[in-house]
């Protein structure tokens, strides 16, 4: 399959276009965090001169470092609880057979049906009468069941051929055994996915944290990011931004290892 | 001897069936130990709380949320006449009217363009599927500085053709669009990976035998890949819809519900009738109102989608 030269060329100058339009707004943002301020505010584009002020100021005047802190904890037990909870259903999907189960199934699609933001005023009187607010545990436990990881999971569990399980089932393996040493190794591909994927979502998450964390104790990054906004609007756009681009570079590293995974694991979930 | 064989056969029998009864009651229980743990956090954090929203829909609450008097369908037949609340659904409808069209269409426009087969596509596919990675949060930071009226690039960028500078997020013409502008930069990552995703599971066979027909590029466009890729696309039209009912986040960051309630969102305004102004009973007649919504979406989607999406 060869392509013309003139169309490899045409095809080459869009992608560059699209690529720079769908950058500039983060790549503006690495500039500016940069940027001495009196170039920001005369509207330099291409700075003549980098600082690294912004960052400083930026650490110092917020506490920042428990902030992402913070977010790594709860985004790890986020991650965790979800891939403990979807293996394991998944597993009861796929290996278990009894009654009831595709009802359960069912029960499990319709939670997709209902968005978290239509229920957050009971789970936030739920978590502040277990005294959850401020805590690790509240900011985590509300998302550690999903259900878009356990069909996930459950097709990837589904290619383990039958026979293993009888064979393991004749040597005396039980289930919690044959779980842990022939599914979970066999599976570690989608779990790295839907690990990556899980992480990528609780470190972004921006109604629930803003609801659960009313001090500084446990607050995430991302409404630390918030009271940046809203405490630096005169003028200090630099530290802003660097508040922002500190934000964004674990998720994009995260996102730049793992995006041929995630694309192949997200298709995968997406449509069978 | 036949007797006794007989005997032996049904003793048999009954054995087996008694093992495979307890085998059944076994797995019963194992296979509920596995799920109890999602089933409990459902329960408590999904279903309980949307049982409990219709409730509180119905109620009178005080300060901390506790139901107090009982007011029948007054909270909704409050809502339906408040002009806010009609404005923010219509702001609602629109947002989203905005965001997944232009969701869509850029997303595939980029997906068809990173799935060419070329040197360093990869780095292209990573700067599209970048913005999976960039929160909320961080977004509506970098669009804020890309909206300012006099520094923001938006306008300078105009003011090179002469045109007059637009006040993005303060004029109540703009406002919204400007919200929606920066969500479909947010909603490109995921949805250009998904389609991405979709259109390199498409049997390269199709299209070659379309070459030796000597179909042409669009010909190719609109006879295999849109059709080969309509579970993908159904999927992603699904999740940019019920994304864009749940927005929340950007509204909060770049406009607070303004100028004049005009970006005020419907998750927005259930966040502030319930936590800011403290009216439990009319948030949740409004959350039961968003619930409907998506539920009827969704359904509407599968019902629709089945009989016009083309499986493999």
């Amino acid at each position: 399959m060869s392509m013309p030269l003139s169309q490899k060329l045409f095809l080459y100058v869009l992608l560059t276009v699209a690529a720079i339009l769908v950058f500039a707004p983060a790549l503006l943002a690495l500039l500016m965090s940069f940027m001495p301020s009196e170039q920001i505010l005369t509207g330099t584009i291409i700075p003549d001169s980098l600082t690294l002020d912004h960052y400083r100021k930026a650490f110092e005047r917020f506490p920042l470092m428990s902030y992402l802190l913070n977010s790594l904890i709860v985004s790890l037990l986020i991650t965790a609880g979800q891939l403990l909870l979807s293996s394991l259903a998944a597993y009861a999907f796929v290996f278990l057979e009894f009654k009831g189960r595709d009802t359960l199934f069912f029960l499990f699609i319709a939670t997709m049906m209902i968005p978290f933001e239509a229920s957050i005023i009971p789970n936030f009187q739920t978590i502040r009468d277990l005294n959850f607010l401020n805590t690790y545990t509240g900011l985590s436990l509300p998302f550690f069941a999903m259900a878009f990881g356990t069909f996930l999971l459950r097709q990837n569990f589904k290619q383990i051929p039958k026979e293993l399980k009888e064979a393991s089932e004749i040597a005396g393996i039980g289930d919690l055994k044959f779980y842990l040493t022939v599914v979970l190794p066999v599976a570690k591909t989608s779990l790295v996915t839907l690990g990556v994927y899980g992480f990528l979502s609780a470190w972004n998450m921006y109604l629930w944290p803003l609801l659960a964390t009313t001090d500084d104790s446990v607050r995430t990054v991302q409404i630390g990011l918030k009271q940046l906004q809203s405490q630096e609007q005169l003028n200090e756009w630099g530290v802003i931004m660097a508040g922002g681009i500190i934000v964004v570079l674990p998720t994009l590293i995260l996102l730049f290892l793992g995006q041929k995974k995630l694309q192949k694991g997200l298709t995968e979930g997406a449509l069978k | 001897m036949s007797e006794a064989a007989v005997s032996i056969q049904s003793e048999a029998a009954e054995l087996i069936g008694k093992a495979k009864r307890k085998r059944r009651i076994q797995n019963t229980v194992k296979g509920l130990l596995f799920l109890l743990p999602s089933i409990i956090l459902f329960s408590v954090f999904l279903f309980y709380p949307m049982i409990r929203t219709v409730y509180l829909s119905f109620f009178l609450t005080n300060t901390s949320g506790m139901p107090t008097v009982f007011v029948g369908f007054d909270n909704f037949i409050n809502i339906f006449t408040s002009p806010l609340f009609q404005d923010s659904l219509k702001t609602t409808f629109l947002f989203v009217l905005y965001t997944v069209p232009g969701t869509i269409l850029v997303s595939l426009f980029l997906a068809v363009l990173a799935n060419e087969k070329l040197r360093g596509i990869g780095l292209f596919r990573t700067i599209f599927s970048s913005t999976m990675g960039i929160s909320v949060a961080a977004a509506s930071v970098f669009w804020m500085f890309l909206f300012h009226p006099t520094m923001g690039w938006l306008n300078q960028f105009l003011s090179v053709f002469g045109v007059e500078a637009i006040g993005w997020l303060t004029d109540p013409k703009w406002a919204l669009f400007s919200v929606a502008l920066s969500t479909i930069w947010m909603n490109i990552g995921f949805t250009f990976l998904i389609l991405l995703g979709g259109l390199q599971s498409i049997d390269s066979y199709l299209y070659e035998s379309a070459d030796i027909d000597g179909a042409g590029y669009f010909y190719k466009l609109r006879r295999i890949t849109v059709p080969m890729l309509s579970p993908t696309l159904f999927f992603v039209v699904t999740v940019t819809l019920i994304n864009a009912f749940q927005t929340f986040g950007q509204v909060d960051m770049l406009t607070r519900g303004g100028p004049q309630n005009e970006t005020s969102v419907i998750v927005y305004s259930i966040y502030r009738d319930a936590f800011v102004n403290y009216q439990y009973g009319t948030a949740s007649a409004q959350a039961v109102v968003l619930f409907i919504l998506i539920l009827l979406l969704t359904l509407l989607q599968f019902k629709w989608g089945e009989r016009k999406v083309h499986y493999q």
